[in-house]
């Protein structure tokens, strides 16, 4: 500064702050923190909804899992004595739930257990475990007779005790479990035959009913909603990428074409649930597909997917510099030859990124699903494509609404694993389209 | 399934036909390519093509078409006294699709057709039963005799759209194949064949759009003939019955669905914006690194996982904290709930459309402005934001369209009660009471069992409709503004 002296004491300049500027100054001031308080408000948002869904879902991910010595008493499992799989079928679960009793009697008397007031042990066990033994019972007749170690899953309540859901003094209160019964789960835990583990089983199995919270998984919807994206990538990755050419290379400029603009862009912000109603009416009413069916949630799935990925392709298609096309022109090529042998394969990589960022929207869409049906309960997984685009099936977030309308606790905690597992695929689908961008991207 | 057969045998006649195209070019240039008008596989794709395209044209249009004649046919044969007390035509058409449905899972599980045939209508429902193909009613002989109708139609008819197709396929090959020379323009016929193809894809834009419009409008009209349209748009009182007697106005969804959005509006504005301009013009270029892509990144979470987050967390967390201790009622769903969180989820949408706009106004006239003297904040606030000003309110309003049609979070956020007019205005206005909107009774009336008679179920499409015109009005809004009053700088 021209008019700091050597020698004298810093002055600052000759300005000396007058109310009017300190008032401006603090305006100033003011005005950056809003800016700073704004951002920092996003950001703690993002960071507490995370958290928010880390902390209730990551128990999704572990079971508890309880050990017995279950006899198969050949006289309660097949009368005849022949182990034929077809007559030994006669015998429902509810044949098979006393054996469980039994061998929880049994496992009480073996390890000394003493618990005052304890009432129905089996109810630790899974009202599932009697289905999956008899399972594994008709798929092995030869183990009938024998005494064989069973791994079972803990009741909803008993893995709730163990994730700190459930305590002792709400178990007083709740009319599913009993304090006794949560001290017999000590018991068992301290002789080594319970144990929390991680839960594979929550990715894998299919959905479970109400009061079955501890054998539900995700099996059928993660099935799902991979086949709606396969649907969404063979639909609209060709159809989107054709109009888009059209619309960047060939269209005229005419009404048809401003119509077409016009329509694209207000595809782009239709509510989503308008889709859905799009769906019901005109792929199930009118066409009559079936309900449920990952084919019509592909189908409407591709059309919200659309205009993604046409306006991405475009803005792809319009970064090939033209020079790349007028020298095709020039050495013979015609228009078509040159859009799809030089100009296409060059905006490649930005067509796949915006179709990986169309997918991971799709992946993510509940509402339009909601009304093609696909909140139906669902247990058996749908077969191999193409007849499995045609059967019920259910899709990941729809599986996150369904169980937030159950009344179980549990079910919330699954839900929120079920995000967890939803933000995981959508996390590697972004960072697959990160990586294609850095990777492939071209300055020209 | 041999639909994936015929599909099957008519990719298997164009791959034939682009080899025979292609060699049948090849020999009448005497095997020099050179002598031929196009590249030799130009005249294999126009066979491929000319089978293709007429095939699978047929294909779909017969496959679209052919349900109505056979609904058509077989709902004359009905006679009128198989038609109960409060049923309709339609219903017993709906029976009888099911027993043909039920017909076929019988024989594909191996029973006897003549045995089907002679069974009585209660042994044939019982049958079916244990199958998993369940009636609604007992079966009539009239139904069953409808259904064996049905099946056999749509049995022959598929028969002889498999030879109609066929033929097609084979006509077509036969008449390319026959069209194939060296001065056949190969070349020119693909590439207008694919130009054709392209402007389809071009079209579906078009088409999904009429496809929206007309399947709303359609059932709009259904339900204004079943329900007075005086009363859907100016009535205050929301109660549907499937009973009958239902009360169906939208004003009080639109009241729900605009409160919410209001309150979204005022979390996602300020927050956005400030956010926007801070980091354009104040933050440094770390933070800026670090705080842009986690805006971002909030635009990228599924409205499910908002919606969970509303139920679970920030519901819970307003009725314990505010609206109990304050005495605004001990609803963990409500206005607020699913305003905020809406809110949140706007924020990245607000802030990156502004981002760009700031961006856009030119460098010059902010150093006009420290030229002049002003500081940064008054530059911003004088220069930047009027400049952009257009462009904020578009995106203001793009925001606001987003909000009105959001759905999932409104669904586990909001609750499902709707605003009660008659119960005073302190319960209307009260942002901890649950309130519901346009797009939670859209999802309420159209999931389940659905009845499309009954104008408790048709009112979704009306309410669609609504939603799709205000929705759409808000757009256009948007961007004629942004248009209109955009200043264009050199």
């Amino acid at each position: 500064m021209t008019d700091m002296t050597a020698g004298a004491a810093p002055v600052r300049g000759t300005l000396v702050a007058d109310a009017h500027t300190r008032k401006r100054n603090a305006s100033e001031k003011r005005f950056r923190l809003y800016g700073a308080i704004a951002v920092s408000l996003a950001v703690i948002a993002l960071v507490f909804l995370l958290t928010s869904i880390v902390r209730n879902g990551a128990g999704a991910f572990m079971q508890t899992y309880i050990s017995l010595d279950v006899t198969l008493d050949a006289a309660k499992l097949d009368k005849s004595g022949n182990r034929n799989p077809v007559e030994m079928a006669k015998v429902t679960t509810f044949g098979y739930a006393p054996l469980i009793k039994d061998a929880m009697a049994s496992t009480i008397a073996a390890n000394g257990i003493e618990i005052e007031g304890l009432d129905k042990p089996e109810d630790l066990i899974s009202k599932e475990a009697s289905a999956q033994m008899r399972d594994v019972v008709l798929a092995n007749p030869e183990l009938v007779g024998e005494t064989r170690r069973f791994e079972f899953v803990a009741d909803g309540r008993i893995d709730g005790y163990y994730k700190g859901r459930v305590t002792m003094q709400s178990a007083e209160r709740d009319s599913n479990v009993t304090p006794a019964q949560l001290r017999f789960a000590d018991a068992l835990k301290e002789a080594g035959l319970l144990e929390t583990r991680f839960n594979w089983n929550f990715i894998t199995w299919p959905d479970a009913s109400e009061n079955r919270p501890e054998v539900s998984g995700l099996g059928v919807a993660i099935l799902g909603s991979f086949y709606m994206m396969l649907i969404v990538l063979g639909l609209a990755l060709p159809i989107g990428v054709a109009a888009s050419i059209y619309l960047e290379e060939f269209a005229p400029r005419n009404r048809l074409t401003d119509l077409i603009e016009v329509n694209i862009s207000n595809l782009a912000a239709v509510p989503s649930i308008v889709f859905g109603i799009l769906g019901l009416a005109i792929f199930i009413n009118f066409v009559g597909l079936p309900q449920s069916a990952p084919i019509v949630g592909g189908l409407v799935l591709t059309l919200m997917t659309l205009p993604t990925i046409i306006i991405t392709t475009r803005a792809s298609l319009t970064a090939v510099p033209p020079s790349i096309r007028e020298a095709a022109l020039g050495v013979g090529a015609s228009k078509m030859q040159t859009v799809f042998h030089h100009v296409l394969p060059l905006a490649g990589p930005g067509i796949m990124t915006g179709t990986i960022i169309g997918l991971a929207q799709a992946l993510g869409e509940t509402a339009p699903l909601l009304l093609i049906g696909m909140v139906a309960f669902v247990r058996e997984y749908p077969s191999a494509p193409p007849e499995g685009f045609f059967e019920p099936a259910t899709a990941l977030p729809v599986q996150v609404f369904n169980w937030t309308q159950r009344a179980d606790p549990a079910f919330i905690e699954r839900a929120s694993g079920a995000i967890i597992v939803l933000l995981v695929f959508l996390f590697i689908m972004n960072a697959i389209a990160v990586v294609l961008r850095r990777r492939f991207e071209r300055r020209w | 399934m041999p639909t994936t057969w015929l599909i099957l045998a008519i990719a298997a006649l164009a791959a034939l036909g682009f080899v025979a195209g292609r060699a049948r070019a090849m020999t009448s240039a005497g095997g020099d390519a050179r002598r031929l008008h196009s590249l030799p596989a130009y005249y294999g794709w126009n066979v491929a093509l000319t089978v293709l395209t007429p095939a699978l044209g047929l294909f779909v249009l017969w496959m679209l078409v052919q349900p109505f004649l056979v609904d058509r046919h077989v709902t004359g044969l009905i006679p009128d006294s198989a038609i109960g007390q409060g049923s309709s035509r339609g219903l017993v058409m709906s029976d009888v699709r099911r027993v043909a449905e039920g017909l076929s899972v019988l024989e594909a599980r191996g029973a006897d057709a003549d045995d089907i045939a002679a069974m009585t209508p209660e042994a044939l429902q019982d049958e079916m039963a244990a199958v998993g193909v369940a009636l609604g009613t007992p079966m009539t002989p009239a139904v069953k005799a409808a259904a064996e109708a049905y099946r056999a139609e749509t049995d022959g008819w598929r028969t002889w759209m498999g030879v109609a197709v066929l033929a097609a396929a084979l006509g077509g090959l036969a008449l390319s194949w026959r069209m194939t020379d060296k001065d056949f323009r190969a070349r020119n016929t693909v590439e207008r064949g694919i130009l054709f193809m392209l402007l389809g894809a071009a079209l579906v834009a078009i088409l999904t759009t009429l496809g929206i419009v007309l399947s709303m409008l359609f059932e709009t009209a259904n339900f204004f003939e079943a329900y007075p349209w005086q009363k859907f748009f100016l009535g205050t009182n929301w109660a549907p019955d499937f009973r009958g007697n239902s009360e169906l106005a939208i004003l009080p969804l639109l009241w729900g669905t605009l409160y919410i959005s209001l309150i979204a509006l005022l979390v996602a504005v300020p927050i956005g914006l400030f956010a926007a301009i801070y980091l354009s013009e104040y933050a440094t270029k770390r933070v800026r690194t670090l705080a842009k892509p986690a805006i971002e990144i909030l635009a990228g979470i599924p409205t499910i996982v908002y919606g969970l987050f509303a139920l679970i967390t920030v519901g819970p967390m307003l009725r314990d904290w505010l609206a109990q201790p304050l005495g605004f009622g001990n609803s963990s769903s409500s206005v607020m709930t699913a305003g905020l969180v809406m809110g949140i989820m706007l924020i990245p949408f607000v802030s990156s459309l502004s981002d760009d706009i700031i961006n856009a106004v030119p460098q010059s006239l902010r150093d006009g402005s420290y030229g002049l003297g002003a500081t940064q904040s008054e530059t911003i606030k004088q220069v930047i934001v009027p400049a952009a000003l257009p462009g904020i309110v578009g995106a203001i309003l793009l925001a606001a369209s987003r909000a009105i049609g959001e759905t999932m979070i409104v669904v586990l956020g909001a609750g499902a009660a709707a605003a009660q007019f008659n119960q005073g205005l302190g319960e209307v206005v009260n942002p901890f009471q649950a309130m519901t909107t346009i797009t939670v009774k859209i999802v309420s009336q159209l999931t389940g069992d659905t009845d499309f008679s009954s104008p408790e179920t048709l009112v979704a499409f009306a309410l669609g409709l609504t939603l799709f015109v205000i929705t759409l009005g808000l757009n256009v809004l948007a961007l004629w503004i942004v248009r209109r009053y955009r200043e264009q700088y050199e």
